[in-house]
């Protein structure tokens, strides 16, 4: 019961002490947009590269390649592959996409600068190999032309690739004919056509560097896995898509997370400071309140909990402000950065999800408690005689 | 005779300034009966302040012994101190220290929270302390409404709420004009007589000082002399 009488009372007087609060509402509230913004991005990149990765299709390149991009596989090699154990067919054949990988120059929309951006050249099977693949505009290539699809997050990120436009790669002209969208995965930064037109424009002969194969059940990889090692024909390595994907960004997604924790967490001591502060000027400002609710026999155990508690109301108060500044601002917001490991432009949308927000408001709740620790500690302990004559 | 309500004996006070050690009260020997009314005067730094803060269990003696209702006080923590102010001692402070946020009713009620009593109970007895000082209609004004005698009289409802044995009251006519002041003292003089309360009164008024039946004179931390 005292518990609730001296906090009530601490925050009635709130109002009277509002210009201080709201300083250090804004200092928590700053550090909190960063945090949010910085693990919405790391979500964001997970997110894109999550989708793109199912479980029941492996992707196959040259054992010892870090990526699409250092790998080669022949004809023959590709063939070995098709007819692989584990690997699903229907009337035609195996479900199976050989796929040619090459990076092409474009100037990025905001700043103009040249990013590399994948350029894959894909068999006829590719977009079933995708299962949420979609076309948005247009229409798609036409096997044996000159003809490019472009995925959504590519055509918001580089200049030059408009439907129905020309664009120069390599030593030919291409037409756009299409805009598609993958659910925002990494597929949405590349660029299509059809591979044999790609292996001709690109003098790859009939080399390819990676096969997407559909298996005919998740657990299949290993029997597929185990199948190619043991063939002497062969020297590749196969992993799901969901492997692949996540193996190629885990540099850049533990450098955002790491970067974006160091940078909140140096930005939260700066804040912590700023609630200390605020919350010493309560406790100076409501002196000789405590003081007498002291005297009159309150303990100082319920004074500790009432800084606490107005510590706390302006932790969560900064919380949602930056949550929501966060959201306002960053949430669905497209860029796109280059992907070290693949050398490749990957586009990718903030994503704040409710774990993120979560996060961000734990993390503004414990500023805000840091933050009022000390002072509370010293109004519960101050003296009670000097307290009652200051003014 | 039976023991006295407050019973102090050698009691020092020393205050550290810096390296210096300052000693406000020196090897005090008190003893205050149940339902008498003292005054405590002495110029400023006498140490008249100082004991009545250790009478109220607000700050500790370096050395001695204090008793109150049977009590030994000296050795409490600061906790066990705060619960025995509750139930045992009423405050009346020179400048009121009334909560500003809080209406006349709810700053009496107050101490009342302490206790296990409902809410129904804790309003019946804030009215009733209002009604025994004569500002029942005021019941629902803040602090700043009220002009400093009726604040003062507020801040005595709010001692005598949970009917308290000893009431020690600080300057309590000290930043009131005459006429506020008198209806004040006039106030003690009833709680003292009709309803038999100890009081303490710390005062550097000799007018206020000549309505308690004793007086004692301090002097550098020593009693010197007793008017009765």
């Amino acid at each position: 019961m005292q518990l609730w009488t001296v906090i009530w009372m601490n925050l009635r007087s709130l109002p009277g002490r509002l210009a201080a609060t709201s300083v250090a509402v804004i200092g928590i509230g700053g550090v909190v947009m960063v945090l949010v913004a910085t693990l919405a991005m790391s979500q964001g990149f997970k997110a894109a590269l999550n989708v793109a990765g199912a479980s029941d299709i492996a992707v196959i390149v040259r054992g010892g390649s870090s990526g699409e991009l250092a790998s080669n596989l022949s004809d023959a090699e590709a063939k070995v592959i098709e007819d692989a154990p584990g690997i699903a067919r229907d009337a035609h054949g195996p479900l199976v996409s050989p796929e040619v990988y090459v990076l092409v120059d474009l100037p990025m929309i905001g700043s103009g600068t040249a990013a590399n951006v994948p350029f894959r050249g894909v068999g006829p099977h590719a977009t079933a190999l995708r299962s949420h693949f979609k076309l948005v505009a247009g229409r798609l290539f036409a096997p044996g032309l000159d003809e490019v699809i472009v995925g959504r997050g590519a055509a918001s990120q580089f200049r030059g690739i408009r439907l129905g436009q020309p664009v120069r790669f390599g030593t030919k002209q291409w037409t756009v004919v299409g805009i598609f969208e993958d659910q925002g995965s990494v597929t949405e930064s590349e660029v299509w056509t059809d591979v044999h037109v790609l292996q001709s424009s690109y003098r790859r002969g009939s080399g390819i560097q990676s096969v997407r194969a559909q298996l005919l059940a998740p657990e299949a990889t290993e029997r597929l896995s185990s199948a190619l090692k043991a063939d002497p024909r062969i020297n590749v390595a196969v992993a799901t898509e969901k492997a692949f994907y996540s193996e190629q960004s885990r540099a850049l997604v533990t450098l955002v997370t790491t970067l974006g924790s160091a940078i909140s967490l140096v930005m939260g001591i700066g804040a912590v400071f700023g609630a200390i502060n605020t919350m010493y000027a309560a406790v100076a400002a409501r002196t000789r309140e405590i003081a007498t609710l002291r005297a009159i026999g309150f303990s100082g155990g319920a004074v500790l909990a009432s800084v606490l508690v107005e510590a706390l109301l302006i932790g969560v108060a900064g919380g949602v402000l930056g949550g929501l500044l966060a959201y306002v601002g960053f949430d669905g917001y497209r860029a796109s950065t280059l992907n070290f490991q693949t050398f490749s432009q990957l586009t990718f949308a903030f994503s704040i999800t409710p774990a993120v927000l979560t996060t961000g408001i734990l993390y503004s709740v414990v500023l805000g408690l840091l933050g009022g620790l000390w002072p509370g500690y010293r109004a519960a302990h101050m003296s009670v005689t000097a307290g009652l004559r200051s003014l | 005779m039976s023991e006295p309500l407050v019973q102090v004996r050698g009691v020092r006070k020393e205050y550290r300034r810096g390296t210096e050690v300052v000693p406000v009260l020196d090897g005090l020997d008190l003893d205050i009966q149940a339902g008498d009314y003292l005054a405590l005067m002495g110029p400023s730094g006498s140490g008249k302040s100082t004991l009545l803060n250790l009478l109220g269990g607000l700050d500790q003696p370096t050395s001695g012994t204090i008793r109150v209702g049977g009590t030994s006080i000296e050795g409490l923590s600061s906790n066990e101190l705060a619960s025995w102010r509750a139930s045992h001692v009423g405050f009346i402070f020179q400048m009121y220290n009334l909560l500003p946020v809080l209406t006349a009713r709810q700053n009496v009620e107050l101490p009342l929270l302490l206790t296990p009593q409902s809410k129904a109970e804790r309003t019946h007895r804030a009215d009733a302390a209002l009604a025994l000082v004569g500002l029942s209609d005021r019941a629902n004004h803040k602090p700043a409404e009220l002009s400093g005698g009726q604040e003062q009289r507020v801040g005595i409802a709010r001692a005598i709420v949970t009917d308290p044995e000893l009431l020690l009251c600080d300057e309590p006519t000290g930043d009131l004009d005459r006429k506020s002041g008198d209806q004040i003292l006039d106030l003690f003089d009833a709680l003292n007589r009709e309803a038999g309360k100890t009081i303490v009164m710390v005062t550097h008024d000799p007018r206020a000082a000549a309505r308690a039946r004793r007086i004692l004179y301090l002097d550098k931390g020593v009693l010197v002399r007793e008017e009765a």
